[in-house]
C-alpha cells in the first residue's frame, strides 16, 4: 500500500448528503477480477449521459476539478454495500482523500485498506471547506496527516481527529496481513483453548 | 459484582485474540462466507503472497450475486457474469474451499444459505464481504460486512483487525397489528433513526414484537441494520433460535448440541447492560411502510403520501427531497396508492425465505396479477425454492401470473439479466431503493412480500391490509 503523508491538491466540491456506493462505482462495473481500471467508472450514472458522453454539469467533468485529489461532501458519505470497488474506483480516478461530516463504517474502513485518507470534520468546518473546493482552480487543499491538518486557501487550517493506529498504518504504508501474521502464535493459541471451550465452533 | 455486558460485549470480549497499546483489537472470525464479486481480488492478493487460506473448514463459498434466475444448466450467457463464477470455481478448487455449485440444490444468497445449512450458530462472529450479513445477527452472533482487503485478511489468519463498536438498543415495544411485517418494522425503525443512525454500533433490536418474530422475519430485521448505518443488528437467542437450528446439516448433533444450547443461552444481554444508544418504538403504531424516494430512509405508511420539499426549512434537505423526486417521477404530496407500477420483485436476502413466498402466495391466491404489471419471485435458495414446491406455493403464484424463478440476488442489484429499464417503477422486496439500484434509470419502491404482492394484483401501491381476508 502506498504511504499517506502530506497531500496537496484540488478539491472538488459535491455538496451531497447519503452519497452511496452504487453512486460511486454502479454495479454493473463489480464484474472485474481486478482492482485497477475502475476510474473511468466512477461516479458512472452521475458522469455520463446513456450514449458515454460527459454531463458537462457533472462536477469531475469541469475543467478545474479533472484533475481533483480530494472530494469534500455532506453527510454520511460511502453508505451502502460494502464494495471495496468504490475506495479503488476512487483511488484510480485519482481520489486519496475524502472530507465529509460523517461516513459509513464499511466505506470508512475501506480506505484505509488501499490508502485513501478519510477525513471528518465538523459541519461549519465542512461548510467552509466545501466553500473553498468551491473556487475552482483555486480549490487547492493542503493535506497534512502528520499533524492532523488541512491547510485552506486563505492560510488558515483546519485540524482534524483520527484513530491513531490508522494514522500510524496509512503514514507507513503497512499492509495489515504481514502485521497480523507476525501474531501467529497468539491465533493459534487462541484456536486452541476456542476448540476446548466450545467445540462445535 | 461483575459488570453487567450486552450480547455484543460477550461475544466481543470471547474473540479478542490480542489487543495492541494503542487499543487496536485483533478478533477471530467463526465463519467467513464468500462470494464472487467481492472475493477474486482477495483470492489473487493470497496467490500474489504465497498464501494460504488458514481455515477453509470455517468457510463456505458460493455464487449468487451474477447467476441467471432462468434455466441454468446453459451456462451464464454474460461473459464477465460467467468469468466471476469461474474464477469463483477456480479458486475454491485452489484452495481448497466448500463451495455450493450453481447447480447444487444448497445453492443460493449467501446469507440464506448460511443460516439454512446451521453454519450460521449463536455467539459466532461470521463476516463476509456483503454489507447485508448483518443478516446473520438474527441468531445473536456478530456479523458484519466487510471490503475486500479484509476478507484476503480473514482468509490468511482467520482474524480480523477491529475496533470495539458502541452499543445501540432499538427496542419494538407490544405487538404488530394485522398485516405489518417484520420489512414494515425495520424500514418505520430506518425512517425514524435515519441512514446514518446506527454509524459507529452495533444494534441489538428488543421488545415483545422482536421476541415473537420467528427466525425468518428477525433475519428481515438484522438484514436492514446496514440500512440504519450499523454494521450488525442483532437478537437474543432464544427456543426460537435453538428450534430453528436442530437439525441443520451444519449444526452441533447430540452431545455437542446440548453443550452449545447450553452456552448460547448465557449470551443474552445481562440485566442493566449499559447501551449507548437506545430508541424505543411502539408495534402499535407501526402500519405498512413504503418508500418513497432514493434512500431507504424516505419511507412513509402506505397510507401516506411524497413529501412536499415546499415544507422543508434546511436548504440542504430540501434539495435531496427536490432530486430524489425528480429522479423518482413523482410529484409532490402524492398519495402513495396512486403510484403505478411497472415490475415487482419478490425475493433477495431481505425477503427470499419461505414465510416471505407464503406470504407473497397468501395475498396472490385466486387473484391475477394486473395487466400492467410483470411480477416475479425469486426464492432465495434452491432448498427455499423446493420447500415452496413442496407447499404448492409455486402453483397459485404461477397461476396468478407470478414468473417463477431460480435462486439468487437477481434483481435486488441487477448484476445478472434481470434489471428495470430507465423509468421503470418496480414494488421490491428487497433492501436499497438507492439510484440505479436495479438498473440504471430504475425507480424502486421498498416494501414487504405482501406489499408487493398486492401491488402486482392491483398495478399500484395498495394498503395490503384491503387485500388481506
Amino acid at each position: 500500500m502506498e504511504k499517506f503523508t502530506q497531500l496537496r491538491g484540488t478539491a472538488a466540491p459535491m455538496d451531497m448528503i447519503n452519497i452511496d456506493t452504487d453512486m460511486i462505482i454502479p454495479k454493473q462495473y463489480l464484474k472485474t477480477i481486478k482492482r485497477t481500471g475502475l476510474g473511468k467508472h466512477a461516479f458512472a450514472e452521475m458522469r455520463y449521459n446513456e450514449d458515454g458522453s460527459e454531463k458537462p454539469d457533472f462536477v469531475l467533468n469541469k475543467p478545474q476539478y479533472r484533475n481533483a485529489q480530494v472530494i469534500v461532501a455532506e453527510d454520511n458519505f460511502g453508505c451502502g454495500s460494502s464494495r471495496e470497488h468504490a475506495p479503488w474506483a476512487l483511488l484510480d480516478f485519482g481520489i486519496k482523500c475524502v472530507i465529509s461530516t460523517s461516513f459509513a463504517d464499511i466505506f470508512y474502513n475501506n480506505c484505509f485498506k488501499n490508502g485513501i485518507l478519510p477525513i471528518q470534520v465538523t459541519h461549519e468546518q465542512l461548510r467552509e471547506l466545501m466553500d473553498d473546493a468551491g473556487k475552482g482552480s483555486n480549490a487547492v487543499l493542503e493535506i497534512d496527516l502528520e499533524n492532523q491538518t488541512i491547510g485552506r486557501p486563505n492560510g488558515e487550517s483546519v485540524s482534524f481527529e483520527i484513530d491513531p493506529h490508522r494514522k500510524h498504518c496509512l503514514i507507513n504504508g503497512l499492509d495489515d496481513i504481514g502485521q497480523t501474521l507476525q501474531q501467529a502464535s497468539k491465533i493459534d493459541s487462541f484456536e486452541e483453548q476456542r476448540k476446548a471451550a466450545t467445540p462445535w465452533a | 459484582m461483575a459488570t453487567p455486558r450486552t450480547l455484543f460485549d460477550k461475544i466481543w470480549q470471547s474473540h479478542l485474540v490480542d489487543v495492541q497499546e494503542d487499543g487496536s483489537c485483533l478478533i477471530y472470525i467463526d465463519r467467513h462466507l464468500v462470494h464472487e464479486v467481492t472475493s477474486p481480488q482477495a483470492f489473487e492478493g493470497l496467490k500474489l503472497a504465497g498464501r494460504k487460506v488458514r481455515r477453509p473448514d470455517l468457510t463456505l463459498a458460493v455464487a449468487d450475486h451474477n447467476v441467471p434466475t432462468s434455466d441454468r444448466s446453459k451456462g451464464i450467457a454474460d461473459e464477465e457474469s460467467r468469468i466471476q463464477v469461474e474464477t469463483l470455481e477456480k479458486n475454491v478448487k485452489d484452495f481448497g474451499v466448500p463451495y455450493f455449485p450453481v447447480l447444487d440444490v444448497r445453492q443460493g444468497i449467501v446469507h440464506i444459505i448460511g443460516p439454512e445449512q446451521g453454519f450460521t450458530l449463536p455467539g459466532m462472529t461470521i463476516v463476509c464481504g456483503d454489507s447485508h450479513t448483518a443478516t446473520h445477527g438474527a441468531f445473536g452472533s456478530l456479523a458484519f460486512g466487510i471490503g475486500t482487503s479484509e476478507v484476503e485478511h480473514v482468509l490468511a489468519t482467520q482474524t480480523l483487525p477491529q475496533a470495539p463498536a458502541k452499543n445501540m438498543r432499538i427496542t419494538v415495544e407490544g405487538k404488530v397489528p394485522e398485516g405489518v411485517t417484520s420489512k414494515d418494522v425495520i424500514l418505520a425503525i430506518i425512517g425514524k433513526i435515519g441512514t446514518a443512525g446506527g454509524t459507529g454500533h452495533v444494534v441489538e433490536f428488543a421488545g415483545e414484537a422482536i421476541r415473537e418474530m420467528s427466525m425468518e422475519s428477525r433475519m428481515t430485521v438484522c438484514n436492514m441494520t446496514i440500512e440504519g448505518g450499523a454494521r450488525a443488528g442483532m437478537i437474543a437467542p432464544d427456543e426460537t433460535t435453538f428450534a430453528y437450528l436442530k437439525g441443520r446439516p451444519m449444526a452441533p448433533k447430540g452431545g455437542e448440541w446440548e453443550l452449545a444450547v447450553e452456552y448460547w443461552k448465557t449470551l443474552p444481554s445481562d440485566e442493566g447492560a449499559r447501551y449507548d444508544k437506545e430508541v424505543v418504538l411502539k408495534a402499535e403504531d407501526i402500519i405498512p411502510q413504503v418508500t418513497w424516494g432514493t434512500s431507504p430512509q424516505d419511507v412513509v405508511p402506505v397510507t401516506g403520501h411524497t413529501p412536499d420539499p415546499a415544507a422543508e426549512s434546511d436548504p440542504g434537505k430540501k434539495a435531496s427531497i427536490e432530486r430524489s423526486l425528480a429522479y423518482m417521477g413523482l410529484a409532490p404530496n402524492t398519495p402513495m396508492t396512486e403510484v403505478k407500477i411497472d415490475k415487482v420483485f419478490i425475493g433477495s436476502c431481505t425477503n427470499g425465505r419461505i414465510e416471505d413466498i407464503r406470504a407473497a402466495a397468501a395475498i396472490a391466491k385466486g387473484r391475477k396479477v394486473a395487466d400492467s404489471v410483470y411480477a416475479m419471485v425469486v426464492p432465495g435458495s434452491g432448498l427455499v425454492k423446493e420447500q415452496a414446491e413442496q407447499e404448492g406455493l409455486d402453483v397459485i403464484l404461477k397461476e396468478a401470473g407470478f414468473d417463477w424463478r431460480e435462486p439468487g440476488c437477481s434483481m435486488c442489484l441487477a448484476m445478472n439479466a434481470d434489471k428495470l429499464e430507465p423509468g421503470e417503477r418496480c414494488a421490491s422486496t428487497s433492501n436499497r431503493n438507492f439510484q440505479g439500484r436495479q438498473g440504471p434509470g430504475g425507480r424502486t419502491h421498498l416494501v414487504s412480500p405482501s406489499m408487493a404482492a398486492a401491488a402486482a394484483v392491483t398495478g399500484h401501491l395498495s394498503d395490503v391490509r384491503a387485500l388481506a381476508n
